[in-house]
């Protein structure tokens, strides 16, 4: 389980995040929604030490990793985790299989044997063909260097599973199949999962619980179903994706 | 005025610390984990193979130009171009080798590693390399320093027997002077003290360009703009720190009689 506490980040005279609690619970999917530029990415990065936190603690099971000075020490709760980038992030001096296979050097006990065997189950797991594995990924489209990404991901098998937009990019299609995969991954594997996402059908369809962020505080926190029924009119105007509400009214007071 | 100079002064220090930082940290991991052995090789090759033609060519017009300046003022002082070999030498392999060779490898191969390592920075291969069980100091910064340390006592080397070369064509074929007067003049009046002296400085100009080009690299923020930036502040600042370093350090090693 993570429990966030009063976390709280700054970007020089900045705060993104503003006493934000959360838990996420082992074994579900918890969705984060919130608009561009509300501190959704810094909250998962904050999960796990790329950004660190101005104040606040962050609980992975029991242990508050805001005080961990060793790097060997973070190295190894970090092993558990695994990060789908906004972008792909895919090393582009490397081929797409040689990106798949990179954390299995590192992370697992797999022989560099199984390599290539691992690199096509992964691939064919977020629907792309043994080929791909032979090319750079400059040679892919967005959307492809998202699902390569995710292999990436797939091929060190962690216990918990932060994606940062995972559907942004593809296609209604290749986005029901990924949030596909996020539910078999819990169901199988009993994988937890912290999904960034806009996509509200995507999120509807496999969030346990869901996160709104709102300049920088977490302003409702519940079911799907909870979410549908809400009054709190940010949270419904997000919902509905109007252009009309007090979101709106903000932006045009700023 | 006082507000830029301090926040001048700040952002001085924080780089010079976040540098040491870094360099306490490869030091850590030098000692704590595998070395990245294939990396170290490739980044070697790649420093080395990118840089040699334009060390060569550098180098061998500076000997040229160098016999050339030395012969025609000591021919219009004591009527013979004597003694060109001693200072196309001297020059070279105690001040010029070394630098040149660390001006030369700071443009090229610098300039390409702050611009990998800022490139990777910004679009989260970094963070990436965190979350796949790799520090990047480990596998990014080691490697290259390596590279560097490596290649540019070797590419001095070059350098030098390079500038030799340019120099004996002029002073053979442009002043006249015998092939072997200008060899004689050479191994006559230098001993193992001045190869030492620029050889020594050659360590310590690649310890500074892999730490300020990889550091430069790593704590680059801001996108492409950010890549640009950091790419050229780590080559104005490797260039302006080896002229710098060079002064002190032929003062520090002449105090110790090197």
């Amino acid at each position: 389980m993570i429990e966030i506490r009063n976390l709280q980040k700054n970007f020089g005279e900045k705060q993104v995040l503003k006493n934000v609690n959360l838990t996420i619970e082992d074994g579900k999917v918890t969705c984060i929604l919130g608009g561009s530029g509300c501190g959704k990415s810094t909250l998962i990065k904050c999960m796990i030490r790329l950004e660190d936190a101005t104040s606040g603690q962050i609980l992975v099971d029991g242990k508050d990793i805001t005080q961990i000075k060793s790097e060997i020490k973070m190295a190894a709760i970090r092993r558990h985790f695994g990060y789908l980038f906004q972008e792909g992030a895919l090393f582009d001096s490397m081929t797409v299989g040689e990106n798949v296979s990179f954390g299995l050097k590192y992370l697992t006990d797999v022989p560099p044997g199984d390599y290539a065997k691992v690199i096509r189950e992964k691939l064919a797991l977020v629907g792309l063909k043994e080929e791909v594995a032979n090319l750079n990924p400059s040679e892919l489209s967005g959307g492809m260097k998202k699902r390569v990404s995710l292999a990436r991901v797939l091929a060190i098998n962690p216990k918990v599973i932060l994606y940062d937009e995972p559907t942004t990019g593809l296609d209604p299609i290749m986005s029901d199949i990924i949030s596909d995969l996020v539910l078999d991954l819990k169901a199988k594997l009993g994988v937890t999962s912290v999904v960034i996402t806009h996509d509200m059908h995507s999120a509807f369809k496999i969030a346990d619980k869901i996160a709104f962020l709102y300049e920088g505080k977490i302003l409702l926190y519940g079911t799907p179903e909870e979410f549908r029924h809400t009054d709190n009119p940010y949270v419904k105007q997000f919902v509905t994706g109007s252009s009309q509400g007090p979101i709106q009214m903000k932006l045009m007071r700023e | 005025m006082f507000t830029s100079i301090g926040k001048y002064m700040m952002n001085l220090f924080r780089q010079v610390g976040g540098s040491a930082q870094m360099v306490r940290s490869s030091i850590f991991w030098l000692f704590h984990s595998r070395f990245e052995f294939h990396q170290a090789v490739e980044q070697s090759v790649t420093i080395g193979v990118e840089s040699f033609g334009v060390t060569a060519l550098t180098s061998l017009f500076t000997g040229m130009v160098l016999a050339l300046q030395a012969g025609n003022t000591i021919g219009n002082i004591f009527g013979d171009p004597i003694f060109v070999g001693t200072i196309v030498a001297f020059s070279l392999i105690r001040e010029l080798g070394p630098v040149l060779t660390g001006v030369v490898i700071s443009g090229r191969a610098g300039a390409a590693v702050t611009a990998q390592i800022g490139t990777m920075a910004v679009t989260e291969q970094i963070d990436a390399l965190y979350t796949l069980g790799t520090n990047p100091i480990r596998y990014l910064v080691i490697p290259r320093m390596f590279g560097f340390i490596l290649t540019v006592p070797i590419l001095t080397l070059f350098s030098n027997l390079f500038g030799v070369i340019g120099g004996y064509l002029v002073a053979v074929y442009a002043l006249g002077v015998p092939g072997e007067v200008y060899f004689t003049d050479i191994t006559t009046f230098m001993g193992v003290g001045d190869f030492m002296h620029g050889f020594i400085k050659s360590f310590i100009f690649a310890f500074m360009i892999g730490t300020v080009c990889c550091y430069k690299g790593i704590s680059t923020r801001g996108g492409a703009e950010g890549v640009g930036k950091s790419t050229t502040g780590a080559v104005v600042t490797t260039i302006v720190l080896i002229l710098v370093l060079d002064y002190f350090l032929t003062a520090i090693l002449t105090a110790f009689g090197i």
